[in-house]
């Protein structure tokens, strides 16, 4: 399935950008793989009328029409951190990323695909290949032990049973609960139930992490837990976004955006995108900044 | 994903919250016991009804003297009826229509034999042809015959209550018994009618008509006379040939100013039947709205699983469930938890109805037991699938929104 998505995604920019051959996209060709995400003229308006909420909308027309939309390129590797106040349109933004939601007006490349033409069985497949989100709210289901929840994009990719259990357990290992899965999430902490959530974002091995206030809930060792696997699944070549309010978090990334009123206002590259995330480039140096240790 | 593998969703996500599970099913189970068992008592009594028509035999005509309830008869003195009367009914040239004739007289006495004594409810004087005519078979020994009404032999033929009650365990024939005083050998036992009424049919004593008259009643009056026409649809016939013999007997020229009366057995027990008819309506009806309410009941819990389960259907979404992987878990669960309930309640329903209710033996009708099974799983699956199916049609971020 996504081997046809791709088929198509080929077939759509030959036609959009007149390539004479179209052998020279997909990754190898002079212009480099495409950005995993790219976002056009992007705005999201709830309600209608007099109520509506421009809760995305980029800089304003200079003519006095419509708002122009969020413009974003995230490259492949990147991590990014997203500020901004309460309201300022993160999580929207990122529901958007996540094909949890759709904009109201511009496109969104998802690894050069155009997510807005894709339809509700694509996007589930979407949803479950290429993208990891992990919830503020955890977002775990009720009842159900870790390993069957760890297990569940697994089931969904379809992969077999045997398959699913070992490649579970790993990624629970991965974010140190080897013990714990047998606990359903009432009987883990807030810290273990968002590493859970981690390791079920993670397991299908997606190119990218998008996480929406990952540490919010957590205390500050639990944070530094949480926020150690990222680093690492960075290291390891995944793209992450992570929206935060928390410099300590904000350290950790490559680039921090800041948005103000559903604007991009700020965007400061802290590390290039190529090579490990700042706390692994050099750890002890990491440590020591101000505001790096506890 | 394999079907088997949305099955092990759906038993996972039943167990995540036994008792609902449970609730569900229990909802489901009475009503589909209900309905069986409320259908099979309400039939179970109209083919009580049915049996005891066919006991009775179709084609007997009861003749009783009076002038009736209820009739417009003005009948000013009632003459009674005799044996005489029987006597004209049973010519073949006055009554063509008319197979046999019985007369009968009727009282209560007490039996005792070897200090066993018991009260017979009813001591019938009559002639042979009434065996054949109430439909009357003995299972032992034999019937009196016509030589023992003519030469007043003190037998008896006894129904099998009286057998047991009097003789307990032993064989009664060719036993004396003592009847109301006066000794009497007993010939033959009855098959069992059983029956539904107030009276037991098998609690009868029947002898011949003269010894009956000279020992308790006199010869006076008959009780009634009984009489079987040579076919069911000769009844008719039949009973206008009795009204113009008795007209003549009893000199009555108005026929509307009769003293007696002809009434057919079978169509009284069939206006009884439809009575039975309305009866086994009515509890269809109270069946139908306990369906109806098990059927709401289960709506309910369905209604409010999938409010509780829309923020899990998001978050199965936003880990890339398909929608139709949604739909086949939730599809069965919703088919477990009917089909599960559905078939307890039909065992509950058989084995209600293996016992006798409020003095009904139940007789389950067997599309009761499909309908409401069917009907069941239908309110099941539908109710299970739909708001399901509403709910993963909503964007995963309006689902895990949704409160
Ligand atoms: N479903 C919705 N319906 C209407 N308005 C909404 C909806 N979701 C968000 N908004 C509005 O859009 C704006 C941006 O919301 P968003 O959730 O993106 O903020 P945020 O930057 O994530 O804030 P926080 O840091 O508090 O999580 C807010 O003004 C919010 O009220
Ligand atoms: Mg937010």
């Amino acid at each position: 399935m996504i081997g046809s998505l791709r088929q198509r995604r080929r077939g759509a920019d030959a036609d959009a950008n007149a390539m004479p051959d179209p052998d020279s996209l997909g990754g190898q060709g002079p212009w480099g793989p495409p950005p995993v995400i790219e976002v056009r003229a992007l705005r999201k308006v709830y309600g209608h009328g007099e109520a509506a909420v421009h809760a995305l909308k980029g800089p304003d027309d200079p003519e006095g029409g419509e708002p122009l939309g969020v413009e974003l390129t995230v490259e492949q590797g990147d991590f990014v951190a997203v500020m901004g106040s309460s309201g300022s349109g993160k999580s929207t933004l990122m529901n958007i990323l996540g094909c949890l939601d759709v904009p109201t007006h511009g496109r969104y490349l998802l690894d050069g695909i155009d997510v807005g033409g894709l339809d509700e069985h694509q996007l589930s497949l979407v949803r479950n290949r290429k993208i990891g989100f992990v919830f503020q709210s955890f977002n775990l289901i009720p009842r159900t032990p870790a390993l069957d929840q760890v297990e569940l994009p697994l089931a969904y990719a379809g992969v077999k049973s045997a398959e699913r259990r070992r490649r579970a357990e790993a990624a629970l290992t991965l974010v140190g609960l080897g013990d714990r899965m047998d606990h359903r999430p009432n009987e883990l902490s807030g810290g273990q139930q968002q590493r859970v959530a981690v390791a079920r974002a993670l397991v299908t091995a997606p190119a990218m992490l998008l996480a929406d206030e990952p540490t919010g809930n957590l205390d500050s060792h639990s944070t530094e837990e949480v926020l150690a696997i990222i680093d690492r699944l960075n290291a390891s070549g995944r793209t992450v976004v992570l929206i935060t309010h928390e410099d300590e978090v904000a350290r950790h990334a490559k680039r921090v955006l800041r948005l103000v009123d559903g604007r991009v206002v700020d965007d400061v590259r802290q590390a290039p995108v190529d090579g490990p995330p700042p706390a692994l480039r050099d750890p002890a140096a990491f440590a020591a900044a101000p505001g790096g240790g506890r | 994903m394999n079907p088997l593998q949305t099955l092990r969703f759906a038993v996972a996500g039943l167990a995540a919250n036994k008792v609902r599970s449970a609730l569900t099913m229990l909802g489901v189970l009475i009503g589909v016991a209900a309905v069986i068992l409320l259908l099979a008592v309400g039939n179970g009594s109209s083919q009580a009804v049915k049996d005891s028509i066919e006991k009775l035999g179709t084609n007997s005509l009861t003749v009783t003297s009076g002038s009736g309830f209820g009739s417009e008869s003005s009948a000013t003195t009632v003459k009674p009826l005799t044996v005489d009367d029987a006597k004209a009914l049973a010519d073949p040239k006055q009554a063509p229509d008319v197979e046999s004739v019985a007369p009968e007289v009727t009282t209560s006495q007490t039996a005792i034999y070897q200090g066993t004594s018991h009260t017979v409810s009813q001591v019938v004087g009559t002639y042979p042809a009434y065996f054949e005519a109430s439909n009357s078979k003995v299972a032992k020994g034999d019937y009196f015959s016509d030589d023992d009404v003519l030469n007043s032999r003190k037998v008896a033929v006894i129904g099998s209550t009286t057998a047991t009650d009097v003789f307990g365990t032993v064989n009664p024939v060719g036993k004396q018994m003592v009847l109301g005083g006066t000794p009497f050998t007993v010939v033959g036992v009855l098959q069992t009618k059983g029956g539904t009424g107030f009276q037991d049919p098998d609690d009868v004593v029947i002898a011949p008509l003269p010894t009956v008259q000279n020992a308790f009643t006199g010869f006076g009056s008959l009780n009634q006379i009984l009489v079987e026409a040579k076919s069911s649809s000769a009844t008719t016939a039949a009973q206008n040939e009795i009204t113009t013999v008795l007209m003549g007997q009893h000199d009555i020229t108005d026929p509307t100013a009769l003293d007696f009366q002809v009434s057919n057995q079978a169509s009284l027990l069939t206006t009884q039947a439809s009575t039975n008819q309305t009866f086994t309506v009515l509890l269809g009806a109270v069946a139908a709205i306990s369906l109806l309410v098990g059927g709401i009941g289960i709506t309910n819990i369905m209604l409010v699983t999938v409010a509780e389960r829309t923020r899990e259907i998001g978050i199965r979404k936003a880990i890339g469930a398909p929608k139709g992987v949604i739909l086949g878990q939730f599809l069965a669960e919703s088919t477990l938890l009917s089909l599960i309930g559905g078939g307890l309640g039909v065992a509950v329903g058989l084995l209600g109805s293996r016992f006798k209710i409020v003095g009904i033996t139940p007789v389950v009708i067997p599309e009761s037991v499909v309908g409401a099974f069917a009907i069941a799983v239908a309110i099941g699956l539908f109710f299970g699938s739909y708001p399901a199916k509403r709910a993963a049609s909503l964007r995963p971020i309006e689902a895990l929104r949704h409160e």
